[in-house]
């Protein structure tokens, strides 16, 4: 499993730069950064190094913040690779309540990011043969 | 059926009843004075000797106490009890954002739980039923005090509290084989809805009664609760200020709440003057509770809006009953004729508060010549909001709530926790920029 930080925005103009500066000014290195919004309000979603700090500072700032465990998992460099992925999540039955993807630092490989519900998830995903990575794989 | 759960003191005779609550009186007032420093003053301020009550008329004459008085006694110098005899404290955040506090002593407690036990059994309560308990546990006084009631009559309390409306569905089908509900009328036709939604028949479920309050209700919602559950809904009425739910509860005539009067003398008053109206008309509920001893109150202005029913009731009972409460007098507004009390959405939000702080604001401004409104309140700040899909399902749910319970449309916005502005002393809740 991996941690990232859910950052409740309202949105107004300058709140998503706000949270990017506030991490960049505390040296908080973002990995990735999905945005889900309505018309009123956001979610953002950050990977980044060193998550613990950056939660203490954001709520130190009044951000509101939580902890997500999700399912971060390599995904081989070939056609169809996430399509397997995707089809073994399914064949196990696990609902995906959201997905996201960006490039590994470290290998610069694509990693796809799951928020699961099911706690066994990560283990089965590994189980039928993919690279689950863990926070300090992601921080490597 | 039995409908009545203590025959003795529900069906006293009127002049055996008044005997009682005159004998209360004249020990509660001396007690007040030597015990709480606040009514010694008031008491002294109306120049009135503690020693002094007669008649049960003099009541008229006792210095008010309202909600301010509260407020300025926290947490504890209202307390007419040693803390070694308190057993629980509850608390009222009301629309000002501050908070008052109420000591139960282990009396206070078992009067409380006769109270509901006796509304229970009004609705039709029967010692083998199963009650599902799904107003908010904790500082409110909702879920405790009808689970309390419930285990006094002898029948089983589940005690769900508010949220996770599937949860609700699945244990009022599963687990209600014989029995009730309580909760808020809203939410009562939240769970009526959802559960359509999944594919259920509520009508088709056990369930006989419902037991709603902390909230406003009407004769429409009634209607509604009981064509969409299949069951009967009955109005219990009660503040935590006074005890919490059981003050006042209907019978199975549905027409008018009993207010408990060996427990809760009250008079209706006029909202100008102060002085007692005559039976029949509408003013202010007052309410002076004789024998409890945590926190008694002379007087205490409820705000609430009602009038006597004074014609006896047909079930039997002997206590006098009030109209359906139908709002304070405080916090009115009226949106495109509608009156709106800021109190009813409060108590609606308040349902949610494992997703949404206590943190609100009406803000009412005119689109063209249409009145809109628009509410605002935090986000609590624990709720896991990671997945948008639950906020939004709780922002339509919430929406809709505020709609049927006001009869108002209404724009809901959740806003980051501590983004509404925070005054000192009294917060404001309404901005009306019309
Ligand atoms: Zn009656």
């Amino acid at each position: 499993m991996a941690q990232q930080l859910s950052v409740f925005l309202e949105n107004a103009p300058g709140r998503l730069s706000r949270l990017a500066r506030f991490l960049g000014d505390k040296d908080i290195n973002m990995h990735a950064l999905f945005v889900a919004d309505t018309s009123d309000y956001g979610v953002a979603r950050v990977i980044c190094d060193k998550t613990d700090e950056a939660v203490a500072a954001l709520r130190e700032a009044g951000f509101s913040v939580t902890i997500t465990e999700v399912v971060a998992v390599e995904i081989p460099d070939r056609p169809g690779a996430l399509a397997d992925l995707l089809d073994a999540i399914a064949a196990e039955n696990i609902d995906i309540s959201y997905s996201y993807c960006f490039v590994e630092p470290a290998t610069k490989n694509a990693v796809n990011v799951f928020r699961l519900k099911d706690k066994t998830a990560a283990e089965r995903i590994a189980a039928a043969g993919f690279r689950v990575l863990s926070d300090a794989d992601l921080h490597a | 059926m039995k409908k009545i759960w203590n025959e003795a003191a529900e069906c006293m005779p009127r002049a055996q009843l008044e005997a009682m609550q005159l004998e209360q009186l004249k020990v509660l007032v001396p007690h007040l004075y030597n015990t709480v420093p606040q009514y010694k003053a008031k008491l002294d301020a109306a120049k009135i000797d503690p020693h002094g009550i007669k008649v049960l008329s003099d009541l008229k004459y006792l210095p008010y106490t309202v909600k301010q008085d509260l407020r300025d006694a926290f947490p504890y110098k209202m307390f007419a009890a040693p803390m070694a005899d308190i057993i629980r404290l509850h608390a009222s955040s009301g629309t000002t954002g501050s908070i008052s506090v109420t000591g139960y002593t282990r009396y206070d407690i078992d009067t409380w739980s006769e109270c509901v036990a006796r509304s229970i059994v009004a609705a039709g309560g029967e010692k083998d039923d199963i009650i599902h308990v799904a107003y908010g546990y904790g500082i409110f006084t909702g879920g405790l005090g009808l689970h309390y009631g419930a285990e006094w009559m002898g029948a089983c309390a589940i005690p769900v509290g508010g949220g996770n409306t599937k949860r609700q569905v699945q244990f009022l089908r599963d687990l209600v084989t014989k029995g009730g509900m309580g909760c808020t009328p809203s939410y009562a036709l939240l769970i009526a809805e959802a559960a359509r939604e999944l594919g259920e028949d509520p009508t088709a479920w056990p369930l006989r009664y419902g037991i709603y309050g902390a909230e406003p209700w009407s004769e429409n919602i009634r209607t509604e609760l009981e064509r969409q559950l299949g069951i009967d809904a009955y109005d219990i009425y009660g503040l935590s200020e006074i005890m919490g739910p059981g003050v006042g509860f209907e019978c199975e005539v549905k027409n008018g709440l009993h207010i408990q009067e060996d427990h809760f003398l009250f008079e209706i008053v006029d909202q100008q003057t102060g002085e007692p109206v005559p039976d029949g008309e509408y003013g202010e509920l007052v309410i002076t509770t004789p024998d409890k001893q945590g926190q008694p109150l002379l007087r205490y202005n409820t705000r609430d809006v009602t009038r006597v029913i004074p014609e006896p009731c047909s079930c039997g009972r002997t206590h006098r009953r009030i109209e359906r409460v139908t709002g304070r007098t405080d916090d009115m507004i009226i949106i495109r004729g509608v009156n709106v009390y800021p109190s009813q959405i409060e108590q609606i939000l308040m349902s949610y508060s494992e997703q949404l702080a206590p943190q609100y604001q009406v803000i009412v401004t005119k689109h063209g010549s249409m009145d809109h409104m628009e509410v605002q309140v935090e986000l609590n700040p624990t709720f896991d909001f990671d997945e948008i899909r639950s906020l939004e399902a709780l922002r339509a749910e919430a929406r809709e709530a505020i709609r049927t319970t006001l009869a108002v449309n209404v724009e809901l916005n959740i806003v980051e926790p501590h983004s509404i502005e925070r005054t000192q002393g009294k917060a404001v809740r309404l901005i009306d920029k019309r």
